[in-house]
């Protein structure tokens, strides 16, 4: 049903962050392509009168109490964090050149 | 960046501008919304943060019900419709101050919708805000930028994220398209900002102090020729944080957007932001795909119910409104429209009904509130609730005066010390030793000394001519330290003069 | 190693009950299974990481612990446990099987890990995994694969296949999964073990991983159905810190186990799920799944068809469902936080967006980025309603499918998985013949009801078969009676339990 263009691959690849290579771009377009001929039919049976699903179990949200608990320290905070600078995570810049 | 612009009253002759306010509010709740992190401000970086707010993996979000009173305190003063089911959703986007890379927002089953609020312009017009809904979302941490000028993220080499804020709970009012304001749009803009600015500190839900960023808003403008039209292209200006600025913005939109479209131009959809010291909108992002949130109901959080009895407590909780409230002074407190905007302006009204309270009269608060501590705030440039004098302090300045145990001058004075810091009122007092010297016999002393020191003073009064009546009271209150009665001053000197 | 082997071919409930009468140590269960660990690892590489400083010291602290505190533990105090990699660990790494987490040490312990540390059960290690739980065979792991203990040319199912391994060549009696479409289930089948997904919510989410958040669960690992009864006692019931958490504590399960081992099943209806065998399942598969169900036939059961339509749908849904989530829960993984960061070659901005980007093409693997690629697909505006939106609604139709079933049977049964064990690389280039492993597995997933796999045999090819059984939601105890009481049949038929046949060359034999 659907059909995957390059395009369409690379441009799902910039939403999710991925750069991805041209080899996989490729690669993905022959996958996706199949897999989403097959999980396509789920349109067959989902008519409008049926209510969709999102969580299997019905549960209704817990209000949790609006108390403090003891924060991680800073130590763990930033403990797996590839770069750290003055208490604070690094990004290298977030604007291009190009902007 | 000089961008053509039309003449303000010529846009609005010519076009009809439709506007729209998504104004976020910060909560003031303990913890954040989705973990049991404190809410706090100014402390070290990244200190208040769960796993959760961290955005570590294996982490799950927990709703905080005060959040949820709170957005339901709202959407009751916002005469919305609370929905007894809402859901969260997932947005789904890449930012380095994002913990999962996705907010968790109210997306299409928001709790409150449909709402509306009245807003009072300076005249006494009322206009009526629709709202399309109040949700729940959170925030996001903060990025400092490095390496660039002004610490701008423009030209920075990187930035800092410290995540403290992320997880903190906002609301997002998001107005329906606000039409039939014609030319007071920007001012029915920064009164409705106004309105719920007072509407958030009343019920108590945030700090709402724009100018630190615990309100912000974007604003929506689009033209059309005709009311009749269907609504044109709009430009939508980011996180503005003044209500002056909100002014501004959409006048400027619309003398811009007036003279691109008077020129047969288009407008962009783009995403914009308001330059304070260009006192101009900037243009910034046109609206692409790349906008695609993806949104979906977020998985980790079970479908939020709001029953009628939980709606019917936090109904007994609701405080009066700021409006009810300012038309029932007006009336205790006797005050003209100019008078109340007076103490409206200077942000007065809580401290002078505080006062009040404490004992003083209305006019007696309010002279004191709205003349010396107005000016004592306005050189130290803090707000007068930051002086160091309380409500109730200034009750007993007044009763004092009302005792006849001070006048103007010493009252003064004492107000001084107290901000000083030399203690209460009565301690002031004690202290200095201040008292009305009401003993005739050292005030006469004194007005025979000043009228033998100025021969020709005594003269002038003498002959009728009572302009240098001030000289006589200036030397009696040196020689009596300030202790004396101006009016009984007058009355003896009068008394010899005449004699 | 004749100790050893005696010890660790024990049941885990049966090690408890040495524990108890103080004929062993918690610390004497713990040596003992490093002792298989290090003998067995260079074959099966169940392990991503051995916790043995860890262990040992928990096992000393129980040891150490007064008759009376021991008395108020649940009846597994004392006996080691393996934690597949997918559920954080303070203190010791959690990676995911991914490179992009590779090194990270949580600062926090999920739910599950906090009720083993109070019930004083060592933990051993992390077990492997494909990465981030995506994947049918262990193939995906970025640590290179983890190979089954009956045949190690062979996979071990996935994702959970390090932990179903572990048990399976007695390096650790029990062990903690999670499934998303199978991810216990199918590997218990593949490697003769049991495992147990229970009723969405049933067991705390918190500090698990997530691949996609309305289908995971945590659930037990082990080689015989009371081990795995005992073990979701305790580390089932409600959790305030999972929003998805049943407020309620855990099902009566081993007591069910227990009555399952009279083999009585006189009364209980089993339904036989028409859509879940035949075409499709290898012959010896079925074979093994109808002698099981005549065995349950035997003692009393009564077994009907039963048939659910909307199933040959739920393939097409779990495929939107979980890539659209899995999307989501793996955008986290961003360089900025932990785990890796790559920064972009010097001829493109070195930004934080292309930060990202190039961090997650290099650590995470191809069936990761297929997954995100069509998930953010199905969740990208104007598709939503045709994809999302449709496998949400078939998701609907499952669910009432089964709830009409159960209206007529307690419980419902078909075999694990359509095939044994299948070679290494076998399935590696055709994602959709991967995916069809979990064709009889996943409709639970969707409807949040527990499942669970039981030994069945031995097929044609010598390797294990295994036995679905599901039950209602929150009804976890329904499919214990009947896996026991088939576990006891079959064991008796077989003479000893399926893994008799199992050549261990690791334990010195």
């Amino acid at each position: 049903m659907p059909t995957f263009t390059r395009e369409e691959i690379e441009h799902l690849g910039d939403l999710a962050r991925i750069a991805l290579t041209d080899e996989e771009i490729g690669r993905l377009q022959g996958e996706l392509n199949v897999i989403a001929d097959s999980i396509s039919k789920v349109q067959e049976v989902a008519s409008a009168d049926v209510p969709p699903t999102a969580n299997p179990v019905p549960l209704e949200a817990y209000l949790r109490p609006d108390e403090p608990e003891t924060p991680l320290t800073q130590a763990e905070a930033l403990s797996g964090a590839p770069k750290t600078e003055a208490g604070m995570f690094v990004a290298p810049r977030i604007l291009g050149s190009e902007e | 960046m000089a961008e053509k612009l039309m003449k303000y009253s010529e846009a609005c002759k010519q076009f009809d501008p439709v506007f729209g306010l998504e104004t976020h509010v910060e909560l003031c709740t303990r913890t954040k919304l989705f973990c049991p992190a404190e809410v706090s401000f100014g402390g070290e970086p990244n200190t208040q943060l769960t796993p959760v707010s961290l955005g570590l993996p294996g982490s799950l979000p927990v709703i905080n019900k005060t959040a949820v009173d709170y957005a339901i305190k709202l959407g009751l003063a916002l005469h919305c419709e609370i929905a007894e089911w809402s859901q969260f959703s997932r947005k789904n986007y890449f930012y380095p101050d994002m913990p999962r890379d996705y907010q968790i927002s109210q997306y299409d089953k928001p709790t409150n919708g449909n709402g509306y609020l009245d807003v009072e312009l300076d005249d006494g017009t009322v206009f009526r805000v629709p709202i399309e809904r109040a949700h729940i979302e959170d925030d996001a941490g903060k990025n400092t930028h490095v390496g660039g000028a002004d610490g701008r993220i423009e030209g920075a080499d990187h930035s800092l994220v410290d995540y403290n804020r992320a997880g903190v709970p906002l609301i997002e009012i998001v107005t329906k398209p606000i039409e039939g304001a014609g030319d007071r749009a920007p001012e029915i803009a920064a009164a409705y900002m106004r309105a719920i600015r007072d509407i958030v500190r009343a019920l108590g839900i945030s700090h709402a102090r724009m100018e630190q960023g615990n309100m912000r808003a974007d604003v929506n403008v689009s033209l059309r020729r005709s009311p009749s039209d269907p609504y044109g292209t709009r430009s939508e200006t980011k996180n503005v944080n003044s209500f002056r600025g909100i002014e501004k913005t959409l006048q400027y939109e619309i003398r811009r957007q007036a003279a691109i479209l008077a020129d047969g131009g288009e407008i962009l959809q783009e995403t914009r932001h308001w330059d304070e010291s260009a006192q101009a909108t900037a243009g910034g992002r046109v609206k692409s795909d790349a906008d695609d949130y993806r949104y979906f109901p977020d998985p980790d959080l079970v479908m939020l119910h709001i029953t009628p009895e939980h709606i019917e407590r936090i109904k007994a909780q609701m405080p009066e409104m700021p409006r009810e409230r300012r038309n029932r002074l007006k009336a205790e407190w006797g005050l003209t429209d100019l008078q109340l905007r007076d103490i409206l302006n200077a942000d007065a009204l809580d401290l002078i009904e505080e006062t009040v309270k404490a004992g003083a009269s209305a006019a007696g608060a309010r002279k004191w509130w709205l003349g010396e501590l107005s000016r004592e705030a306005n050189a130290k440039g803090v707000s007068l609730e930051e002086l160091a004098i309380t409500p109730a302090e200034v009750a007993e300045v007044e009763q004092l005066i009302a005792a006849g145990k001070l006048n103007d001058k010493l009252a003064k004075q004492t107000v001084a010390g107290v901000l000083a810091g030399e203690g209460t009122p009565a301690q002031v007092v004690e202290k200095h030793g201040y008292k009305i010297v009401s003993d005739d016999g050292a005030i006469e002393k004194a007005v025979d000394e000043a009228l033998a020191a100025n021969p020709d003073v005594a003269e002038k009064l003498k002959s009728g001519n009572m302009k240098p009546m001030g000289v006589i009271i200036g030397a009696v209150m040196k020689a009596t330290r300030g202790q004396a009665d101006a009016k009984a001053v007058t009355k003896i000197v009068m008394g010899k003069v005449r004699g | 190693m004749t100790a050893t082997n005696e010890l660790v071919q024990l049941s885990a409930a049966e090690m408890a009950a040495k524990v108890r009468g103080g004929e062993v140590s918690s610390r004497e269960l713990v040596d003992a299974h490093l002792e298989v660990i290090e003998a067995a690892e260079p074959s099966i590489n169940a392990f991503l990481h051995v916790s043995a400083d860890e262990a040992r010291a928990q096992a000393d602290a129980f040891d150490a612990k007064s008759a009376d505190e021991k008395a108020g533990l649940p009846e597994l105090a004392g006996v080691p446990i393996a934690i597949k990699d997918m559920i954080v660990t303070k203190g010791i790494p959690t990676t995911a099987a991914s490179k992009i987490l590779e090194g990270w040490v949580p600062p926090y312990d999920a739910t599950v890990i906090e009720r083993l540390k109070a019930a004083g059960m060592p933990i051993l290690g992390k077990t492997n995994l494909d990465e981030f739980a995506q994947g049918s065979s262990t193939e995906h792991s970025a640590f290179g694969p983890t190979r089954n203990p009956w045949d190690t040319d062979r996979v071990p199912g996935g994702s959970g296949g390090g932990s179903a391994s572990a048990v399976a060549a007695f390096e650790a009696p029990l062990a903690l999964g999670t499934d998303t479409g199978g991810s216990i289930r199918q590997p218990g089948a593949l490697t003769g073990t049991v495992g147990v997904k229970p009723t969405y919510g049933g067991v705390s989410r918190f500090g698990a991983i997530a691949m996609a958040s309305s289908l995971d669960q945590i659930g037990p690992v082990s080689r015989t159905v009371l081990d795995s009864a005992l073990l979701q006692e305790i580390i089932g019931g409600h959790d305030r810190r999972d929003s998805t958490s049943i407020p309620e504590g855990p099902r009566p399960m081993a007591a069910a186990a227990r009555e399952g081992l009279k083999r009585d099943l006189k009364g209980m209806k089993v339904g036989l799920v028409k859509e879940l065998s035949g075409e499709g399942f290898q012959p010896g598969v079925q074979a093994r799944f109808d002698e099981a169900v005549a065995k349950l036939t035997e003692m009393g059961a009564e077994v009907t068809e039963v048939s659910c339509p909307h199933f040959p749908y739920a393939l097409g849904a779990y495929y939107i469902i979980m890539p659209s989530e899995v999307s989501s829960n793996l955008a986290r993984y961003d360089g900025m936080r932990y785990g890796l960061r790559v920064m972009p070659p010097d001829d493109v901005p070195q930004t934080a967006a292309n930060m990202m980007a190039y961090t997650r093409e290099a650590g995470f693997g191809d069936e990761v980025k297929r997954r995100i690629i069509l998930g953010t697909y199905a969740l990208s505006a104007g598709y939503y309603d045709a994809w999302y939106g449709s496998a949400q609604k078939v998701r609907t139709l499952i669910i009432e499918d089964f709830n009409k079933a159960f209206e007529t049977c307690d419980v419902l049964v078909s075999p694990t998985s359509p095939s044994t064990a299948f070679k290494f690389g076998e399935k590696m280039d055709d994602p959709l013949a991967m995916y069809m492993n979990d064709i009889a597995t996943i409709p639970a997933n969707l409807a949040g009801m527990p499942a669970m796999s039981v030994p069945a045999g031995l097929s044609d090819d010598g390797l294990p078969v295994g036995f679905q059984l599901i039950a209602p939601q929150q009804r976890d105890e329904a499919m214990y009676k009947p896996a026991a009481a088939l576990e006891a049949a079959l064991e008796e038929s077989w003479g000893g339990p399926v893994w008799q046949s199992l050549k261990t060359p690791w334990l010195g034999e």
